[in-house]
């Protein structure tokens, strides 16, 4: 039981396929959070009706499954002729989806400023973009850090899905080792083992501030 | 650009096929959210008891749940399990992968809700001559469920979504199974996958909206 014919050499191959995954989820986390956070920032601001449309497509993102909205990209993008590679599709895609989970995020910080503390603000002669900048950000990032570092982690999990695309993440180069080497437990406990080791650290790490911080209110 | 013609019609003609499949969909993420609810409490209380073994294996059950792929999980539950002789069909395997899922993320709003509620309840309960499961069972875990309904309806929005990924481990019952299905057949990928897309946001509205009247009606005292 405890005999594998696992090499340093498949290792490696999984590494890679944890590098690709790393790779997409920074960089759907880097878009899709400067997107929220304009998002969040106009559904914060403006009234329900004149963002209606932005909600709307926000909300899509949010109801209809992952996996089917990579293959529906995928399908446009060929239909479109974009001639985009799958990783692109799976950056971009994964981008709007992180952006529309990261605007309820921000929406919520800055909602969790309270009013006074802004009229204050700009009581004091602050325009707008100094009362952000100074006032309502610092204090709204207090309040949005747990959730968005929680966001990072989901995205990071949900980037398995590109499989489908034909990426060759971490959950795909298991399975390719899966069919070459007929170990599949063995091979997907260490494979989980991989995401385990990458997410427990940093989940550990948003509890702990979501905690200390809370003391502090 | 576009150098392609729609055809809608035949998406439309495969409607019914794929209204079945969401009975399939909605089927599965149901039984998930029952079975991964009533395990969510088990594991609540193991991660709040004072006992070794029920705490270490609640805490590890949790931690995995959470920290890895659900995708991972049903892989797990149907190509891992094969090892040990334990062969699911996909259906199964999604299921299982689902509720190991839910049960996690279910266990931990949980046990935010059990720390919400004073321990004097328990102690009030148990004064008026309840048992420890009795104290539990109607008085407890009645305001634990009041408390997490705004979790446990993202929860089952989540367990709709998460039931698509069956298509990976060849469901071919459920929404995104039926789809992919007539996709091979027929190859109209966009349009095929376009229907389920507005499927599926209509099945997770469906929810939110029965969620919310199903609170107007349970909470209004």
């Amino acid at each position: 039981m405890f005999q594998t014919a696992l090499t340093l050499n498949d290792l490696w191959f999984l590494a890679k396929g944890a590098g690709i995954t790393l790779a997409i989820t920074a960089i759907a986390v880097l878009f899709g959070t400067v997107l929220g956070a304009v998002f969040g920032a106009i559904k914060a601001q403006a009234s329900a009706l004149a963002t209606a449309p932005l909600t709307f497509v926000l909300d899509v993102l949010r109801s209809v499954p992952l996996l089917i909205q990579l293959i529906l990209a995928n399908a446009f993008q060929s239909i479109a002729g974009l001639g985009w590679s799958p990783f692109t599709v799976a950056c971009v895609i994964l981008s709007l989806y992180t952006s529309a989970y990261c605007a309820e995020i921000v929406r919520g910080g800055i909602e969790a400023v309270p009013g006074v503390t802004r009229r204050a603000a700009r009581s004091l002669g602050m325009t707008w973009a100094q009362d952000m900048a100074n006032v309502t950000l610092p204090m709204a990032l207090r309040v949005a850090l747990p959730g968005w570092i929680g966001l990072t982690l989901g995205v990071m999990k949900d980037t398995a899905l590109v499989l489908w695309l034909g990426i060759i993440e971490l959950l795909r180069s298991s399975q390719i080792l899966v069919t070459r080497l007929q170990e599949p437990l063995f091979i997907l406990a260490l494979t989980g083992a991989i995401y385990f080791l990458i997410s427990f650290p940093i989940a550990r790490l948003g509890g702990r501030l979501e905690q200390r911080w809370r003391e502090n209110d | 650009m576009l150098n392609y013609t729609f055809h809608w019609h035949q998406a439309f003609r495969a409607l019914p096929e794929m209204l079945w499949g969401a009975l399939v969909t909605i089927e599965v993420a149901v039984l998930s959210m029952v079975l991964g609810t009533a395990l969510a409490v088990l594991l609540a209380v193991g991660r709040m008891s004072s006992n070794r073994i029920g705490y270490g294996a609640a805490t590890a059950w949790i931690e995995t749940a959470r920290n890895t792929p659900a995708l991972f999980q049903i892989y797990m539950a149907h190509f891992g399990l094969g090892s040990l002789g334990i062969h699911l069909s996909p259906w199964w395997a999604l299921l299982a992968g689902i509720t190991f899922n839910n049960a996690g993320y279910l266990a931990e709003s949980f046990r935010g809700a059990l720390r919400a509620i004073p321990p004097t309840q328990t102690r009030a309960a148990r004064s008026l001559g309840m048992g420890p499961l009795r104290a539990f069972w109607s008085v407890v875990m009645p305001q634990m469920f009041r408390i997490s309904f705004p979790p446990m309806t993202n929860q089952m929005v989540w367990a709709i979504l998460m039931t698509s990924l069956g298509l990976t481990v060849g469901l071919a019952s459920d929404l995104a199974g039926v789809t992919q299905e007539l996709n091979v057949r027929t190859f109209r990928t966009f349009e095929f996958f376009a229907m389920a897309a507005v499927l599926y946001y209509l099945i997770a509205k469906a929810v939110m909206l029965g969620a919310r009247l199903a609170a107007w009606r349970l909470f209004r005292y």
